[in-house]
């Protein structure tokens, strides 16, 4: 399966591997690496999802159109069979923050007509816009170079250290930029702007009364949300250095970070990351453990965790609404504090986003 | 190829696409939220049957002048069965609990999403990542003037229209069709008015799941069986049903036929490769413009 090899460099390789002191420093900053990238997703996707109530279907269509960017203008020109638009050879920052625009512009043009709807609305719109963004990529002459994709994006600081020691700079800039984005995420849905989102989503109708514009509201932070997956995505294909339409699944791109969220606890931005760690190293690890595993389920280990994903959303929805750390009911750092958390039976009993 | 022969390629995906964007609609108006795994179970619909005819063998003679087996009657049988009780029970195991608890409908359709993922799963964990056929014979087409068509793709077409009858006839010429319909227009008061609509609602269910599976079949007469096929059929489907308008399944299947013709028309003049992109723009422009559908919601 193309996912789990393109996302961890060394995913082709079993628990003999890892039981090398090497091996094992290699997959784990590899993981790590990875797991911040999705953090970034699952931060972006908890604005929208999480603190706004809107479902994106098409996460992986805006962490697509982020990579596709940032690598189209970061790339030497085309040249030989590939052929390719741009290739500027501009600066990787450059491409990151053309990533996070493009993000926004895709957020616009579809938040546009659907937002001021009925919610689901804007679901539909986005479950197929992957599909038609793969065909594109992959049917349009001299676009992208279709199937073959993107090879030789530049990376950052990637003449600073030897080859070998690259991956600690790829690790760094991953954890570095996990860490502004949570920052950057924690203080716009912390400010009043983010409670805005919070009454929007818990009771539409009470946030109108008190006079806000909830689809303007919705609509900025659909943006603000598809920016910052976008830019993730580019962070991904300057991290792979090769990138190609095939690579994008819903499965991958769209599903698991849900899964992330939903396990971690929607609209808690600590949850979700948490989230993004325990999905991500049960997606990335099964395939380690396949060697070991019986055959009936070692032989179709890639499908057996596809299926465990679906299972582990329906599961988080039914039993565990809140995930794994539930949202802060505090709105506002002047309130006072509550005395003592919720209950274990209560969080265990309680509605999915209160109903 | 000719303008009118890409029309008539069109009503036939349009019909396959309006024969699921029925059973969409129908749970869409009646349970209330999107269900993203309806794709997924037109792919569970299509490898049913395949069980009977390829998998059992029980393929039997030819039926002239289709190039399809004997056996797939009982396959699509099979099928409807199978996938009308499996989206009853998924009901039963998860949507109901969500009901009783007061849950957002939107919530339901993340649920559904991760139901879609598990099928999915299941199919390929049953029959393999290996495209299959029903058959492996070729159904010469029959030519009307510059026409071609396929016998197949005549069934097709007389198919949907016998079934759209026959929903028709059950959604107006029964009780549990005014049910439904009430129960669509306004659920407490059909509760109130004695209507048992946790039973309307797994009704709903396997009308929805009979009506994808038979489409998922037709589908697969005249295409290869593929894991993720019913899943790329979702946003027509879809945008079928918001064209006609949600809960309309008339409107359901004129959307269908509209989505299939623009589809396939539309690569007389663009490459090919981007005609994924027109049931996106049809159901953007839609929701732009007129967002209750051509149709409206009532039925």
């Amino acid at each position: 399966m193309i996912d789990a090899i393109t996302a961890l460099p060394f995913g082709s390789l079993d628990l003999l591997y890892l039981v090398t002191f090497q091996g094992a420093v290699n997959w784990s900053v590899g993981f790590i690496t990875t797991v911040a990238i999705f953090g970034i997703v699952v931060l972006g996707l908890n604005v929208q999802w999480g603190y706004t109530g809107i479902l994106n279907f098409g996460v992986v269509a805006f962490f697509m159109i982020g990579a596709y960017t940032s690598a189209l203008l970061t790339l030497s020109p085309a040249e030989g069979f590939a052929s390719y638009i741009l290739g500027w050879e501009l600066p990787v920052v450059v491409g990151w923050i053309a990533a996070a625009c493009m993000g926004a512009l895709l957020a616009l043009l579809i938040g546009l007509p659907t937002l001021r709807l009925r919610l689901d609305f804007l679901a539909i719109a986005t479950i197929g816009i992957a599909e038609i963004f793969r065909t594109v990529a992959q049917s349009a002459d001299g676009l992208v170079n279709r199937t073959e994709g993107l090879n030789g994006i530049p990376g950052l600081f990637a003449d600073s250290v030897s080859r070998s020691d690259y991956k600690w700079v790829l690790l760094a800039i991953a954890l570095t930029m996990l860490a502004l984005v949570y920052l950057l995420v924690r203080a716009a849905t912390q400010s009043p702007w983010g409670r805005v989102l919070r009454a929007i989503r818990d009771n539409e109708a009470t946030a109108q009364a008190a006079g806000k514009q909830t689809v303007a509201y919705r609509l900025q932070a659909f943006v603000f949300g598809g920016a910052i997956i976008a830019f993730a995505g580019a962070l991904y294909a300057h991290r792979l250095g090769a990138i190609s339409p095939p690579g994008f699944t819903d499965l991958f791109g769209t599903f698991l970070p849900y899964t992330m969220l939903i396990v971690g606890g929607a609209g808690n931005h600590r949850g979700v990351m948490l989230g993004a760690l325990f999905v991500g190293f049960f997606w990335f690890g099964t395939p380690l453990v396949q060697e070991s595993l019986p055959d009936v389920i070692g032989n179709n280990v890639f499908v057996w965790r596809q299926f465990l994903i679906g299972l582990l959303v329906v599961v988080f929805i039914l039993w565990l609404p809140k995930g794994l750390i539930a949202e802060e009911s505090r709105v506002s750092r002047f309130l006072p504090k509550p005395v003592g958390g919720p209950s274990l039976v209560a969080r265990l009993t309680g509605r999915f986003r209160g109903g | 190829m000719d303008l009118l022969q890409l029309v008539v390629v069109g009503v036939i995906v349009g019909s396959v696409i309006g024969l699921g964007a029925m059973g969409l609609t129908l749970t869409f108006g009646i349970l209330k939220f999107a269900n993203f795994a309806h794709g997924d179970m037109m792919t569970l619909g299509m490898f049913l049957a395949y069980a009977i005819v390829g998998d059992l063998g029980w393929s039997g003679p030819t039926l002239e002048p289709f190039s399809i087996p004997l056996g797939l009657v009982l396959g699509v049988a099979v099928a409807g069965l199978g996938v009308a009780a499996l989206a009853a029970g998924i009901d039963r195991l998860i949507y109901r609990r969500l009901r009783r608890r007061g849950s957002a409908l939107i919530t339901m359709a993340i649920a559904s999403l991760g139901v879609a993922i598990m099928i999915r799963a299941m199919i390929q964990l049953a029959w393999g990542p290996q495209p299959k056929r029903y058959a492996g014979g070729i159904n010469p087409a029959w030519s009307i003037g510059e026409l071609r068509i396929k016998p197949d793709q005549v069934l097709i077409i007389v198919m949907t229209m016998a079934i759209a009858l026959g929903v028709y006839f059950l959604l107006y010429r029964t009780r549990l069709g005014k049910a439904m319909r009430a129960t669509a227009d306004n659920p407490q008061l059909a509760d109130v008015a004695g209507i048992d609509t946790e039973r309307i609602r797994l009704a709903t269910w396997a009308i929805a799941g009979v009506l994808i599976a038979a489409a998922g079949v037709m589908f697969a007469v005249q295409a290869q069986l593929r894991f993720d096929a019913g899943f790329e059929f979702l946003l027509p489907m879809f945008a079928a049903v918001i064209l006609g308008g949600i809960g309309n399944p008339w409107g359901a299947l004129v959307g269908g036929l509209i989505v299939g013709i623009s589809q396939e028309t539309s690569t007389y003049w663009i490459p090919s490769g981007f005609k994924s992109g027109v049931p996106f723009i049809l159901l953007i422009m839609m929701l732009a413009a007129r967002p209750r559908g051509l149709f409206g919601s009532t039925f």
